[in-house]
């Protein structure tokens, strides 16, 4: 059994042993929990320690890492095939880093921690397998597992509108993945095994133009499947206008769902793209790019200021994603390098920055039990650590240089300003709205006079801290000093370029 | 083959025609002293017919009775289907003590789906049909003091008279454009003498109203509403999955037959060549039936009529995959009835099992059931994500080769309108979901369920997670089921 099989699998071993805990004994539940995440962390990061940083992966299986095949059903071509890129090997360690963290921020949750965690743990191994899959069957079973876990999540521990949230979340996403499900069975039905002749799932083969059948060259066939895979894939994003689910699920979300949803779940959308969209279609991404410039404009653009107008500071964290979201949209629609190097480390970065606010909101709401922004102000008195932490991340999500979002986002312009100038000159307008926004609400929250209401509030305790230390070390450290994570996403994504036309 | 040399391949059915008459003597020896002998001969009844009907695989292909029936590994899988479906009927009805007619028709009814797995002859369908209808009608009234069960069973009586008049119609004229009542002879004149069209047209459309009465196609669905929610809901159970296995077993018979197939040349074109074509008109109702069924089904309070339009519903997926003419089609029908049995049949003894306890089917009983009843409600919320076609569960992979067989044939709006069913489908499931664990009750008290019963859930339970993560048995006996069959 590979290290990626075990990364994937030993959350549910975690969950089957938290359903056979007894349900009183919650610190058992919680400590098993956090070990059931520790240990794809400590392996993951000792698997990036093995990582070698000049095979390129994407289409070649000889240049994959950590793969593993299995038997699975053989009558239908279906395989257990995994195994890691310098695309997707950040985004496995990214995960399993949130979820670690994500198991201390749910620390305090006050009913049926049980199932909770349980459905934690279901989660995070259909999201380590969404980036470790290779096998298209595969990645759809683990993309709509974790559809279950996330409905129950949001729909019994989150916030007063839970129901509506989690239906919400739940059809718009199955309804972007029936329609993947079609394109899947699509790209299936056309695509051979070279060596068996057989249909298959393997996406390695379905990216081989030469296994395609006559059907599968049709132009508007191919078009036809881009754009059902790409529906799939923008409502995960979130792009405009199927973004509507998102403010919803987050506001209701617990913290720490909301970390997973925003740090996780929306990348799997972009990841989904480059994954599976640019190198099965890459004449289709190529003559498409141009309507996901303006989508990743209208992204920035809109989600900045729909951020702005915003009196719940939850809201607020929640369009700030969809619009740091529209970066990597840009990034990606350039097929340069700094654009699509800029636009997975923008995958990277606002994963641990969008972490970070959802975590600030969520301390500050579980002591004053409200999000609305006006009804703060001066806490930078009473809570000058909180204030400090959280003065990290919401600079680190404007883009200030010496941060990890500004490494991200320069890349995407620089990588964007040749091909598309003018989107680019109207996108980067967003940075100063985003500026705007983001310093509007520090100081009416933390600065100026204190709200007597909050006289005693209680300062930011140590366990909160240590969810949100680690990911301010990292925003700077990768903001100073990005080499580690460029490293090792580069040579897959040169690569990835040079595939399309 | 005469009658005597075919005694020898029937003899699963004799062996349920001796167990009807013993357990017929067996209860009137009994008087209900003994209050699981008549369960227990059931069981080991429908037991040995199971068995019996296993080494029939092996067969091969078989013409009985002068071409009446055909005995070939589909009617096999259909046969075993059947039977397994009522032993497990017959388990659950145990807590209800029922009277022993009640496991007779049970029998009785199983004998006639046998022949409607194995009728090839426009008699013999029209007979099978008779012997299931008769004691459906009849078990679906069981409960003779409630208004509803009775209710339900004249609906019944009354479509079912008024739909197999006009399948018999239909035949008639078939019979008199061919001259014959055997399908594949059938097929053989109206490939040779090409009839006039619109009279063969009329006529098929004629018998559909049978088929389609059985399978709860639309427009022939409105019986079903009504019935289910009125007959002993073990029946509602056993009506929604048993008699539409044997009625797409007939339904596979007669297309590949008189409708035309792929493998006789000329038979698909000759369809084509109709003015409306076959495999539209189908694609048609089966688009009509689910998207009716599940834009219904959002609209009930009431659980029991919600899973009957998802019945409906169903029915359009499993009509979707006639559409290719082509055995990847009916092998994914064949899987998907086998995942279907398992949640369909999950989901009804759980409400089943609710209703006994709480005292009603409506969609508040349900309230707040996670935290009072914890295995029953979360097996419920798998049935009901599996029924929604999620993975990892079973009814995930059952859509998926509907979906694989109807994309493989290039009928792409007809798979969109069946994903997006399957999406508003989802609402009304997981409604049942958000009732057992979103919404906050008062009551807390837990509601406890027999040990037996949970062993019963159990059964379902585990295969339908396990056959959606490791599926190859089932695919493996469909694929062997459907190798050779008389249609051809």
């Amino acid at each position: 059994m590979g290290f990626l099989t075990l990364i994937t699998f030993i959350p549910v071993v975690g969950m089957i042993i938290v359903l056979l805990l007894p349900k009183k004994n919650l610190n058992a539940i919680r400590w098993v929990s956090a070990a059931a995440t520790f240990i794809p962390f400590v392996l993951a990061s000792y698997l990036w320690t093995q990582f070698n940083y000049n095979l390129g992966g994407i289409n070649n299986e000889s240049t994959f890492q950590f793969v593993e095949h299995a038997r699975w059903i053989p009558a239908f071509g279906i395989e257990y095939f995994m195994g890691a890129d310098g695309l997707s090997f950040p985004m496995i360690w990214l995960t399993t880093l949130l979820s670690f963290i994500c198991i201390f921020a749910s620390w305090n949750i006050d009913k049926a921690q049980k199932g909770y965690f349980a459905l934690f743990l279901l989660l995070e191994t259909g999201m380590i397998g969404v980036f470790g899959a290779l096998d298209f069957f595969l990645f759809y079973v683990f993309w709509e597992v974790m559809l279950l876990p996330m409905y129950f999540l949001i729909g019994i521990w989150g916030g007063p509108r839970r129901e509506y949230a989690a239906i919400k979340f739940f059809l718009y996403t199955l309804f972007g993945s029936v329609l993947m499900l079609l394109a899947m069975l699509a790209l299936y039905f056309n695509t051979t095994d070279p060596v068996t002749g057989a249909h298959t799932f393997n996406m390695l083969h379905m990216m081989d133009q030469s296994n395609h059948s006559d059907w599968l060259k049709i132009l508007d066939v191919r078009y036809l499947i881009y754009i059902a895979l790409f529906i799939g894939f923008a409502i995960k994003i979130p792009m405009f206008p199927f973004h509507t689910w998102l403010p919803d699920a987050h506001v209701e979300a617990p913290t720490a769902i909301s970390v997973i949803l925003a740090g996780i779940l929306l990348k799997m959308g972009t990841y989904g793209i480059l994954r599976i969209s640019y190198p099965i279609l890459p004449d289709i991404a190529a003559s498409t790019s141009w309507y996901m410039a303006v989508f990743g404009m209208i992204n920035i653009l809109y989600g900045a200021f729909v951020a702005m107008a915003q009196k719940d500071f939850k809201k607020m964290v929640a369009y700030s994603s969809i619009s740091h979201m529209g970066f990597v949209l840009l990034g990606m629609s350039v097929f340069t390098s700094a654009g699509i190097i800029g636009a997975v480390f923008q995958m990277f970065s606002h994963g641990t920055i969008t972490a970070m606010l959802f975590l600030m909101v969520g301390v500050i709401y579980d002591r004053a039990h409200h999000r609305d922004i006006e009804g703060f102000g001066g806490l930078g008195l009473k809570m000058p650590v909180y204030t400090g932490i959280s003065s990290v991340a919401l600079f680190a999500a404007l883009g200030l240089p010496g941060m990890s979002g500004f490494v991200a986002e320069i890349m995407v312009f620089i990588g964007a300003f040749p091909v598309y100038r003018t989107i680019t000159i109207i996108s980067a307008i967003g940075i100063i709205i985003t500026a705007a926004y983001i310093l509007w609400t520090l100081q009416r929250v933390f600065l100026g006079k204190l709200n007597p209401k909050y006289e005693n509030i209680p300062e930011i305790n140590g366990r909160e801290i240590f969810t949100m230390a680690p990911l301010a070390v990292m925003t700077i450290l990768f903001g100073i000093w990005p080499i580690p994570i460029l490293n090792l996403m580069k040579t897959s994504l040169n690569y990835l370029i040079q595939i399309i036309p | 083959m005469d009658n005597v040399s075919s005694i020898k391949f029937f003899i699963p059915e004799l062996f349920l025609t001796v167990a009807v008459i013993a357990v017929i003597i067996a209860g009137l020896i009994n008087k209900n002293k003994n209050k699981f002998l008549i369960p227990g001969m059931s069981v080991a009844a429908l037991l040995g017919t199971v068995i019996l009907s296993f080494t029939q695989y092996e067969m091969g292909m078989n013409s009985l009775f002068f071409n009446m029936t055909v005995l070939d590994p589909m009617s096999v899988f259909f046969k075993i289907l059947v039977a397994a479906a009522t032993i497990w009927i017959v388990l659950f009805s145990l807590q209800q003590h029922m009277k022993v007619e009640y496991y007779i028709l049970l029998l009785i009814t199983n004998l006639g789906m046998f022949l409607m797995a194995s009728a090839n002859d426009l008699l013999m369908i029209l007979v099978s049909l008779e012997v299931v209808g008769l004691s459906s009608y009849v078990l679906a009234g069981y409960y003779k003091n409630n208004m509803k069960s009775s209710e339900a069973s004249l609906k019944y009586v009354l479509y079912g008279a008024a739909s197999t008049g006009i399948m018999a119609y239909g035949m008639s004229i078939l019979y008199g454009l061919t001259g014959e009542t055997n399908l594949a002879a059938i097929q053989q004149q109206l490939l040779t003498q090409q009839p006039y069209n619109l009279t063969v047209f009329i006529s098929i459309i004629l018998i559909f109203a049978g088929f389609g009465y059985k399978i709860a196609m639309v427009p022939f669905h409105f019986w079903v509403p009504d019935v289910y929610e009125g007959a002993p809901t073990p029946i509602t159970a056993f009506f929604s999955v048993a008699p539409k296995a044997a009625g797409l077993a007939l339904l596979i018979r007669f297309m590949t037959t008189v409708v035309g197939h792929q493998l006789a040349p000329g038979a698909a074109e000759w369809l084509q060549n109709m003015d409306i074509s076959a495999p539209l008109l189908i694609a048609i109702l089966s688009v009509l039936t689910m998207t009716l069924g599940n834009t219904i089904a959002l609209q009930q309070k009431n659980v029991k009529r919600m899973m009957a339009y998802s019945s409906i519903a169903h029915a359009g997926y499993l009509l979707m995959a006639f559409v290719v003419f082509n055995k990847e089609g009916y092998a994914a029908i064949m899987l998907y009835l086998v995942f279907y049995l398992l949640m369909n049949f999950g989901a009804f003894f759980i409400i089943h099992m609710v209703a006994q306890k709480l005292g009603s089917e409506d969609i508040e009983t349900f309230y707040g059931l996670g935290y009072r009843a914890p295995f029953a409600a979360v097996s419920m919320a798998i049935f009901m994500f599996s029924l929604t076609g999620l993975p990892p569960l079973a009814g995930f992979i059952g859509k998926f080769y509907l979906f694989a067989a109807i994309i493989n044939g290039h009928w792409y709006w007809l798979a969109v309108a069946g994903v997006l069913n399957s999406v508003i489908s989802l609402y009304y499931y997981a409604g049942v979901a958000r009732a057992m664990f979103l919404v906050k009750t008062e009551t807390k008290d837990a509601v406890s369920f027999q040990t037996f019963d949970k062993i019963l859930i159990a059964t379902l339970v585990i295969p339908t997670l396990v056959f959606g993560i490791y599926w190859t048995p089932i695919l493996e006996l469909t694929m062997r089921s459907i190798k050779l069959f008389a249609g051809n």
